[in-house]
């Protein structure tokens, strides 16, 4: 069985400070975002329970192949990885013809996992693009796996039910963030991973028209915030501020 | 300018993206659609809160679960309405329709859409990007656009003039899921969405003092409310009480937040209180500087005297 997991590069939200309210994204390193790496999990936790062969698809700049050996290490098999610096600030439109276009080169893929939102945009709109692109099943929101004779049983998690579904394979999922629990490599893993077979393409190897952008920001900027930033010693001064608010209604 | 079509099958937020196409009508003289599948009662409501055609499915075979369906339909309803522009309700039932729907139609989409303008007749969409750490204003180009909307973003549209309804026929694609269970998780009967005041608990807060957390929310006619690992690893509340980007975004007029680091995703789902005041042992956390009023303190001293204070 051929499990895919997508995984998006990102700037490491950790690392980015904001300056005259714009975010500084120079110098901060890129990483793959939180919940991609739960969807990793899930498809090393699929492999363990049922066998196959894990592979990692992703697009991204030409750094994209060092970002991807975190993934190899923590168990993926090998990587499908669009990296061109051309790739750079897709939005999800153009990101899911990417993708598509990647899994499109992997043999008979019977899985495909993503994470339900990217850990910078948390558009959440990528997987089911892909899913629609492919002519795939898709299910969101993912909160258990079972595959059984070519059979995903599947848990959507809304937010007042949960519901019990069942999908032929091939298929696509998004998973949630509290799926799991990702686990860390080992050192030995780290250093392997390396040697992990990776198909490299250019934007121009794989054979696709990339539609122009959807999507026009006129501005990204952090909130201002207006807060008074009192300091409140005590709590007769905390109660007294409730008072002052208009919040004790005595 | 062209027609817009809404579709949720939550009546509530249907409700509310009613009122965001109101915005466009005024602005644009846009023509307002809606869409319901399998469910008339909400079918009159629409037509009876400023839906100029409520276009109903009735298909006892089409399930709700099965997106690849209802896009297939909300797609057909909008080519029949001759509608350019589709909101749907930033759920996640709604977020994981968007995509595949915008595929299906070639438009452009934003999710998690909290605010819309029109800046010469184009739609300007507001919504949190980088985690939350900024606030974007971005357009769609395309001529086609979807737009999902959070919840809570806009009021529910009131009663108006009644619209016209029309049944509307649909081809259907093959089934591709089969839906087996539902189960319905006890809904608390708290929305944390509608509180006006809001005593927030993050990790820095002790599960025995939850108690006095609860009185002094009670006593000041509020709810109590979480950050997302006081549910998701403590467990000690369902995740309807997380305040932030993977959980709710709250406008009450007072939030009391104790024992919060003040990330950003957790910010972004607090950010516009009217009054925050925060209590947390670290001088520099980073929640003081969202906060009115900054208490530097044991969030055990403060609940419990804050509990009695108020008793
Ligand atoms: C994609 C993504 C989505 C996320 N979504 C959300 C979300 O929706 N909501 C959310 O909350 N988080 C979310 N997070 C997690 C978020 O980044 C933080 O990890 C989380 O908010 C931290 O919760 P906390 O402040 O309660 O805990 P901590 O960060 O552990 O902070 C505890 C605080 O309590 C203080 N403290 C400790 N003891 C005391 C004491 N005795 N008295 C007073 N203060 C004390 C400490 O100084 C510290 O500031 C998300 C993360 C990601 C990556």
């Amino acid at each position: 069985m051929n499990i895919v997991v997508a995984m998006k590069q990102i700037p490491d939200l950790q690392q980015i400070r904001i300056r005259e309210r714009k975010p500084v994204l120079s110098g901060v390193p890129l990483t793959f975002g939180l919940i991609d790496k739960n969807a990793l999990e899930a498809g090393i936790q699929l492999k363990e329970a049922v066998g196959g062969n894990l592979i990692v698809v992703s697009a991204g700049n030409e750094e994209l192949e060092e970002t991807v050996k975190e993934a190899l290490a923590v168990g993926a098999d090998e990587a499908y990885l669009a990296a061109d610096n051309a790739l750079a600030g897709l939005d999800s439109s153009q990101n899911a013809q990417i993708l598509a276009a990647l899994i499109r080169k992997i043999d008979t893929p019977d899985i495909i996992i993503f994470g339900e939102g990217s850990g910078d945009n948390y558009s959440g709109q990528v997987g089911t693009r892909v899913a629609e692109i492919l002519g795939l099943p898709s299910v969101a929101y993912v909160s258990r796996i079972e595959v059984k004779d070519h059979t995903a049983r599947l848990v959507r998690s809304l937010e007042d039910a949960d519901e019990l579904i069942e999908v032929q394979l091939p298929c696509i999922i998004t998973v949630l963030g509290d799926i799991n629990e990702p686990r860390l490599p080992s050192v030995t893993q780290v250093l392997k991973a390396g040697k992990k077979r990776r198909e490299v393409f250019a934007l121009s190897d794989l054979g696709i028209e990339l539609s122009a952008k959807t999507i026009s920001t006129i501005s990204d900027l952090a909130p201002v915030s207006q807060r008074k930033q009192i300091a409140v010693k005590s709590l007769d001064e905390l109660l007294n501020v409730l008072q002052t608010e208009g919040f004790l209604r005595r | 300018m062209a027609g817009v079509l809404i579709y949720s099958d939550k009546q509530n937020i249907s409700l509310e993206l009613l009122t965001a196409a109101q915005l466009l009508k005024n602005g644009t003289g846009a023509k307002i659609n809606a869409l319901t599948v399998n469910n008339d009662e909400q079918a009159a409501i629409l037509s009876g809160s400023g839906a100029d055609v409520v276009y109903k499915v009735t298909d006892a075979d089409v399930s709700l679960a099965d997106s690849n369906i209802i896009a297939e339909i909300v797609k057909q309803a909008a080519e029949k309405a001759e509608a350019d522009i589709i909101f749907l309700g930033s759920n996640r039932r709604g977020k994981e329709l968007a995509g595949r729907l915008a595929q299906k139609t070639e438009a452009g989409c934003l999710t998690d859409v909290g605010g819309l303008a029109l800046e010469g007749g184009t739609i300007e969409c507001t919504r949190n990007s980088l985690g939350g750490a900024t606030v974007a204003r971005q357009q769609i180009t395309t001529s086609k656009k979807v737009i999902a909307l959070s919840p809570h973003s806009f009021e529910a549209a009131g009663s108006a003039a009644a619209g016209n309804t029309l049944e509307l026929d649909i081809m259907k694609p093959d089934i591709t899921s089969k839906l087996v269970e539902v189960k319905n998780r006890s809904a608390d009967a708290v929305d944390i969405q509608n509180a006006e005041v809001l005593v927030i608990v993050g990790q820095g807060v002790e599960k025995d003092d939850l108690v006095h957390a609860s009185a002094i929310a009670k006593a000041l006619g509020g709810e109590v409310a979480c950050s997302k690992p006081v549910a998701t690893d403590k467990k000690w509340f369902s995740e309807d009480f997380i305040i932030g980007l993977s959980g709710k975004q709250c406008r009450p007029q007072l939030a009391i937040i104790l024992g919060v680091s003040g990330q950003v995703q957790f910010t972004v789902g607090i950010r516009d209180a009217h009054v925050i005041a925060a209590v947390n042992n670290d001088e520099n956390a980073f929640i003081f500087q969202l906060a009115d009023y900054a208490m530097v303190a044991d969030s055990k001293d403060v609940l419990a005297g804050l509990a009695k204070a108020l008793s």
